[in-house]
């Protein structure tokens, strides 16, 4: 139903039911936010989207109160203004106030509201304290000290994840966003998935950084650097830097990675591929009978259903993630291929995420497979640092064997593209045909839960992917209930996928993951090799290296005994 | 008085006394109930006190003690233990009554006074220096000599609905509340109205709800009952938290049926068959007493299936908060009550269209819902007699701080403070002069005297900026200071603030820094500091003003009130204490400056030993002197001198 | 305390507050095993409980000493100098508000007000209340009670 109201002297209409934030949104009158933050449910607990609403005594929040047809709106009226500065100085007047040493110095949103709100001296005296910095995550690292109790870190921890490994503790000024017992991140609750710090409007949550470490092996010259990037990245990179994300975008970035020293770099979509074969082997030895799948290829969920559900590890797939594969085979590639030791090989990740730190670290048995693991945002500083103009650079064609890969690898990087890619190398394995269509649209989208039918043999085969861990959460409720119909679970912990990662760019938008994910879905058009077992590098690989798909010798070096659970 | 069976008077109590419309009965039953009511006693019956304010007074010794009397002297005497009938400062209170004789009540009964009282009264003589005055009671012996108790100043101007049974009646017999008319008013809502003609009268009557909104009370219980819901929730707040308030506590102690029946009364009305008490977890004694009044009711058939038979069910159940001030506003009670920790949420929705559980819920403090069995007995037309144009009905105040009595009241709308402080309370303590009454708890005002003549209701007191609150009353004497007393109340509410939203969290946190800055001695003291002490006051307003524009609800819309009333009521106090350095009521410790007397001043050296700052020099048998400028105010000095050589300005 | 997660055993998120209520009260504080204990009865992440029980005053993750000492901060208690009480009392016993003594026989805490406002300032020590005490009087209490659990 539609309504009218008057928003600083301009008439509008209006829906019912829809807050006054919306339709500022729609009219094109920016208000500030803080604790407002995409999806998640508005709390209205920051105040800085205040609007003055005439005949109500108090300033009401934007984000959370419902437009009516009597109200006559002003947005930036003096008394609106002062209120908002007086917040901001009052968060500020508890805040270290160390922008120029921060994590965050330019993409803050405290020091954007500073500046927008034109606060040019500090009224009030500070009253920050030096507050413990909790770096018992290998992955996460929290100041709770930068912390300005927007909620939205918790919130996305619990509405979007299902875990609720930080929340908020304590009351009044002594409010902190905390974990169980003061006992720190790495406890046992967290996943590492990083969506808190895509959600973090400050340096209260960031990566842990091993940039300093990958930093320090690029100038040791008895090591052999060498890198790994994931689908996910020459995309992020083209996003950050202007480019286009074309064709070239691949090459170029080979070109700064060489740029920056690494000797050589990878895509970890060849590790895609061969955990599809891996997966399509290990599915049809069992299939038709009755069997669940779950994918593992996102340490997140894995470390979930590890710790939450310890009932269902044995339905979890045995291979170990692209990175580990990847690491493990660069170590015994370029020992064979250059002769170097494989302890002087050092393996770099530049991962979308930050539960690849985690994984990397744990999943070593002495000798790591990856040696470092470096964010798409710990990537770009690096670029940065190293002064590398990625618009004047001649793009450089892959020098390895390692650089061919199937597109369907590629579209690891995008919740469903999983499952897509095995679907197809299942479906040939199986029938000796390439499914047709090779698209499989049920499975592609944003959507937090994408469920597809499909008959193989005229025998039904039912796959779901699922992102946003909370999704998943609630489906192995479903199984646990009773639901037996799937045989196979894609589970991405990160809403949309690795596109949408806990390593990507801060500041992500639902504009943004929408281009990054047509740029896969592209990839995957314009690309020959749409399949991994058309993959030519995978019979060569399984030649030389391995053996055939779910032999003994793959087992043994491509997949994880589950029956040890990680206990930390 | 022969000895009758609970379910006999079960019977009767339900089938003939609730259901009497007429009010006309029989001899034998007319009998009966006196004896119920006590009218007529056959052996002497003692009452003690026994509410939070008489047991911390002592009244479980002074209980004690009177058993162990009676036991050891043999005589046949029957006790009760009664909640408080208001006059706490007179608490332990003890009461006899004699066969024929009226009801004679005694104040300040500690243990050891207990067996004089008893022993006197026994033998039917009066001790004249404990005896607080004796109940009017027609037909029976009055004491000679002995005043009666309603024409004491602290009663006789009171006009007593809610507390007409306060002190007097078991708070444990339901049939005490019953043949004192209770549950009528339940009975005649159930079986004769449509809950929407409930809803009428009471907004007819123009209640108002008494926990500080103001809001008309059968209006909320429209909206709750016109919208659809699945199930309705009545929810009763006791989580009477304001310090110095202590009304909700009170009725629920001294006459704990009124409270249910009235909540029994809203649930019908709005549609609910679940009703939940939220009480204040340190509220140890009311929770028993509800416990068993509950209990009671159910095994009378009062609360429960099908009430009355009119197909009307109801389920009460109590839950206990865990400490948070803020828990009294009523959508962070509602949080609190699902489970969550109890932050408040933005308003619209209201509970009543979307409360516990997403459904409609009203909420109704202790008093409000205490008022209507009143009403629904005697008629909206009655409640609106009493009181003012914009507030109907009697109120209750809780007196407390330095008032010569101190307790509660129950008075009409409109009263003014003159009238409560000197008349009904005896004015300040110890002749001390007045200085202010700080009204509505830790986020009121305190109002100076000059507006003492202001009338107690809801508009006139906005008029002066103030709220009416949950009703408590505190009287600040001339030694109190303003200050250290904002300082207070800001400390208290940014230790309560529930931590959402920054205005409350931050600004309160920041408020209590600047007054802090004021009512302390920094370690260095200099110009500059004093300077930003005064902008310290500037910007004490100036938040004062955001904090209570922008914050969530109310706790941080009103946060503000103590430092903006005394600003604008005080301010020359401030303003002693920035400028000169200088706390004219010398509560604030840091502030005062220390002198020796020279002539009491022995020379004993402990002083000087003692200073943690070596701020005093003197040599042994000689007078000591201070050095201003090294003094911190700590006061360690003074407390040590044994000659009272040390003072202060 | 099995017979205490019985009575709750609905999954109902509301449970919460009165199953750590009566918990602490069979236990006298809670502990991080009960905490991880009642997360996995009523299917609600530690954290939350962890939040919950921070948020309200109730709960503690402490002992108390044998004798409990709660000194109320109420308005008239405060007007009627209950700070200094409370001060003599923390330097009597060198503890803190909130905190227990070393010898773990005192606890000391304070209150918001526990209504007994016409006997300020108001003390309880387990369920002895003490009103319109002198400070001095306060360390030959404590001294009493000392010595009785000796």
């Amino acid at each position: 139903m539609l309504l009218t109201i008057e928003i600083n002297g301009q008439q509008v209409s209006a829906k019912r039911g829809e807050t006054i934030l919306t339709v500022l949104n729609r009219i094109g009158v920016k208000v500030p936010t803080l604790c407002f933050f995409g999806s998640l449910s508005p709390t209205g607990s920051c105040r800085m989207c205040v609007v003055e609403v005439e005949g109500l005594t108090h300033l009401v929040p934007a984000c959370s109160h419902q437009v009516e047809e009597w109200m006559q709106i002003h947005t930036h009226s003096p008394r609106v203004l002062k209120a908002r500065k007086a917040l901001v100085e009052l968060l500020l007047a508890n805040h270290p106030d160390d922008c120029l040493y921060c994590d965050r110095n330019g993409s803050c949103e405290l020091q954007d509201l500073s500046e927008e709100l034109q606060v040019r001296e500090r009224r009030y005296p500070s009253s920050h304290k030096p507050v413990q910095i909790d770096k018992t995550c290998a992955s996460i690292q929290r100041d709770p000290g930068k912390c300005v109790l927007c909620g939205r870190c918790s919130r996305v921890c619990t509405e979007i994840i299902g875990i609720s490994a930080i929340d908020s503790v304590g009351r009044g000024s002594s409010t902190r966003i905390g974990t169980s017992y003061n006992k720190g991140l790495n406890y046992h609750a967290c996943v590492k998935c990083g969506q808190c710090i895509m959600s973090c409007p400050t340096a209260a949550l960031t990566e842990r950084k091993s940039l300093p470490r990958v930093i320090e092996a690029l100038g040791n010259p008895d090591l052999y650097p060498v890198v790994q990037f994931s689908p996910t990245v020459p995309g992020a990179i083209a996003e950050e830097f202007g480019l286009k994300s074309n064709k070239d975008i691949m090459n170029i970035l080979r070109s700064a990675l060489k740029k920056i020293g690494f000797r050589q770099s990878f895509d970890v979509s060849l590790a895609s591929d061969i955990t599809i074969m891996e997966e399509a082997a290990l599915f049809l030895e069992r299939w038709p009978r009755k069997t669940t799948l779950f994918t593992s290829c996102c340490p997140s969920w894995v470390r979930y259903i590890e710790v939450f559900r310890p009932e269902f590890v044995e339905y979890l797939s045995p291979v170990k993630s692209p990175q580990q594969i990847m690491g493990a085979l660069i170590k015994q590639y370029i020992t064979s291929s250059a002769g170097i030791k494989s302890e002087k090989v050092f393996v770099v990740s530049v991962m979308p995420c930050t539960s690849k730190k985690t994984e990397a670290d744990v999943e070593g048995n002495g000798t790591r497979s990856v040696d470092a693991v470096i964010t798409i945002r710990e990537l770009v500083k690096l670029i940065r640092l190293l002064g590398i103009d990625l618009n004047n650079l001649e793009p450089e064609p892959a020098e390895n064997a390692f650089s061919i890969s199937s597109s369907s690898g590629r579209l690891f990087g995008v919740s469903g593209g999983h499952l897509e890619g095995l679907m197809r190398s299942i479906h040939f394995l199986n029938t000796g045909q390439e499914l047709n269509p090779i698209k499989i649209n049920d499975l592609r989208g944003l959507k937090p839960k994408k469920e597809s039918r499909m008959r193989i043999n005229k025998l039904p085969v039912n796959v779901v992917a699922v992102n946003g861990l909370a999704n998943a959460i609630a489906l192995m409720d479903e199984i646990a209930a009773g639901r037996d119909d799937i045989h196979i679970v894609e589970v991405m912990a990160c809403p949309g996928g690795c596109i949408n990662g806990g390593g990507q760019k801060i500041g992500t938008d639902e504009k943004m993951l929408k281009s990054r994910m047509k740029a896969l879905y592209d990839i995957d058009e314009e690309e020959i090799v749409k399949v991994a077992h058309k993959n030519p590098t995978l019979n060569e690989l399984f030649d030389k290296f391995l053996s055939k798909p779910n032999s003994e010798r793959n087992r043994e070096v491509l997949h994880k005994d589950r029956s040890k659970i990680i206990s930390e | 008085m022969p000895v009758q069976d609970i379910s006999d008077n079960k019977a009767f109590l339900t089938e003939k006394v609730i259901k009497n419309y007429s009010g006309i009965f029989d001899k034998s039953s007319l009998s009966r109930i006196a004896s119920i009511r006590r009218d007529t006693v056959d052996r002497p019956v003692i009452y003690i006190g026994t509410g939070t304010c008489g047991i911390i007074s002592g009244a479980k010794s002074t209980l004690d003690k009177v058993r162990k009397f009676i036991a050891e002297n043999k005589i046949e005497a029957s006790i009760i233990e009664v909640g408080c009938n208001g006059f706490c400062s007179a608490e332990p209170l003890l009461d006899i009554q004699l066969p024929g004789k009226t009801r004679l009540s005694f104040h300040n009964v500690t243990e050891d006074k207990a067996e004089d009282v008893l022993n006197s009264a026994l033998h039917h003589t009066v001790q004249a220096d404990l005896v607080l005055g004796q109940y009017r009671q027609a037909g029976l012996e009055e004491w000679p000599n002995v005043r009666l108790i309603d024409n004491l100043p602290w009663f006789s101007l009171q006009t007593r609905h809610i507390l007409k049974n306060a002190g007097i009646i078991s708070p444990a017999s339901i049939e005490e509340y019953i043949v004192r008319g209770g549950y009528k008013s339940l009975y005649k809502t159930v079986l004769n109205y449509p809950a929407d003609k409930i809803c009428e009268i009471i907004e007819q009557s123009e209640l108002k709800g008494r926990a500080g909104g103001g809001f008309l009370t059968g209006r909320k219980w429209k909206i709750a009952l016109d919208t659809a819901g699945d199930q309705k929730y009545m929810i009763c707040n006791a989580d009477e938290s304001d310090p110095g308030a202590f009304m909700d506590r009170a009725i629920i102690e001294s006459d704990p049926h009124r409270v249910i029946e009235g909540l029994a009364i809203a649930s019908y009305a709005i549609g609910a068959s679940q009703a939940i008490i939220y009480v204040r977890s340190d509220y140890e004694n009311p929770l028993k007493v509800l416990e068993y009044a509950i209990k009671q009711a159910r095994e009378y058939g009062l609360i429960g299936e099908d009430i009355f038979g009119s197909g009307f069910s109801l389920s009460i159940n109590i839950r206990r908060g865990a400490g948070a001030f803020v828990c009294g506003e009523e959508t962070a009670l509602i949080t609190s009550l699902e489970g969550q920790r109890g932050l408040p949420k933005s308003k619209p929705p209201f509970p009543a269209e979307k409360g516990l559980w997403g459904q409609p819920t009203v909420i109704n403090n202790v008093e409000t819902l205490a008022n209507i069995p009143g009403i629904l007995e005697n008629g909206p037309g009655w409640f609106k007699s009493m009181g003012t144009q914009s507030s109907k009905g009697t109120k209750l105040f809780s007196v407390a701080g330095k008032a010569a009595s101190t307790g509660f009241i129950e008075v009409p709308m409109g009263i003014s403070f003159s009238s409560i402080i000197y008349d009904i309370a005896g004015g300040v303590r110890d002749g001390n002069a007045l200085k202010a009454v700080q009204l509505g708890g830790p986020s009121g005002v305190c109002i100076p005297p000059a507006e003492l003549d202001t009338p107690l209701d809801f508009e006139a007191l906005s008029g002066i900026g103030a709220k009416l609150g949950l009703g408590g009353l505190v009287i600040l004497d001339d030694k109190t200071c303003m200050v250290n007393l904002t300082r207070y109340f800001i400390d208290f509410l940014q230790k309560e603030s529930c931590g959402k939203c920054i205005p409350c969290r931050e600004g309160t946190r920041k408020m209590l820094d600047i007054l802090n800055g004021i009512t302390k001695r920094p370690k260095e003291e200099s110009a500059h500091e004093t300077l930003e002490r005064f902008k310290g006051v500037v910007q004490l307003e100036n938040l004062a003003h955001v904090i209570s524009d922008t914050s969530l609800c109310g706790l941080g819309q009103n946060a503000p009130n103590p430092v903006l009333s005394s600003l604008k009521w005080f301010r020359e106090e401030f303003e002693e204490h920035i400028f000169d350095r200088r706390c004219p009521a010398g509560v604030c410790h840091d502030l005062r400056t220390f002198y020796i007397d020279v002539d009491p001043c022995t020379g004993c050296n402990i002083c000087q030993k003692k200073c943690p700052e070596n701020a005093i020099i003197g040599s042994v048998k000689m007078p000591h002197f201070i050095i201003e400028s090294k003094c911190t105010g700590c006061g360690i000095c003074f407390d040590v001198c044994k000659f009272s050589a040390i003072y202060f300005k | 305390m099995e017979a205490i997660f019985e009575k709750y055993s609905l999954k109902k998120p509301e449970s919460l507050i009165p199953l750590l209520q009566e918990i602490q009260e069979a236990n006298g504080y809670l502990t991080d095993e009960i905490v991880e204990k009642v997360s996995v009865h009523l299917n609600i992440p530690t954290n939350r409980i962890y939040g919950v029980a921070t948020f309200y005053d109730q709960f503690r993750f402490k002992r108390r000493g044998i004798f409990h000492i709660r000194v109320c901060r109420g308005t008239s208690c405060y007007l009627c100098s209950s700070s200094s009480y409370l001060k003599e009392i923390e330097k009597l016993l060198k503890v803190q508000d909130g905190s227990v003594t070393r010898d773990k026989k005192f606890s000391l805490e304070t209150v918001n007000c526990m209504g007994g406002c016409s006997q300020s300032p108001v003390i309880r020590i387990n369920d002895t209340y003490y009103h319109h005490l002198s400070v001095s009087d306060l360390g030959e209490i404590i001294r009493t009670l000392r010595e009785k659990s000796e």
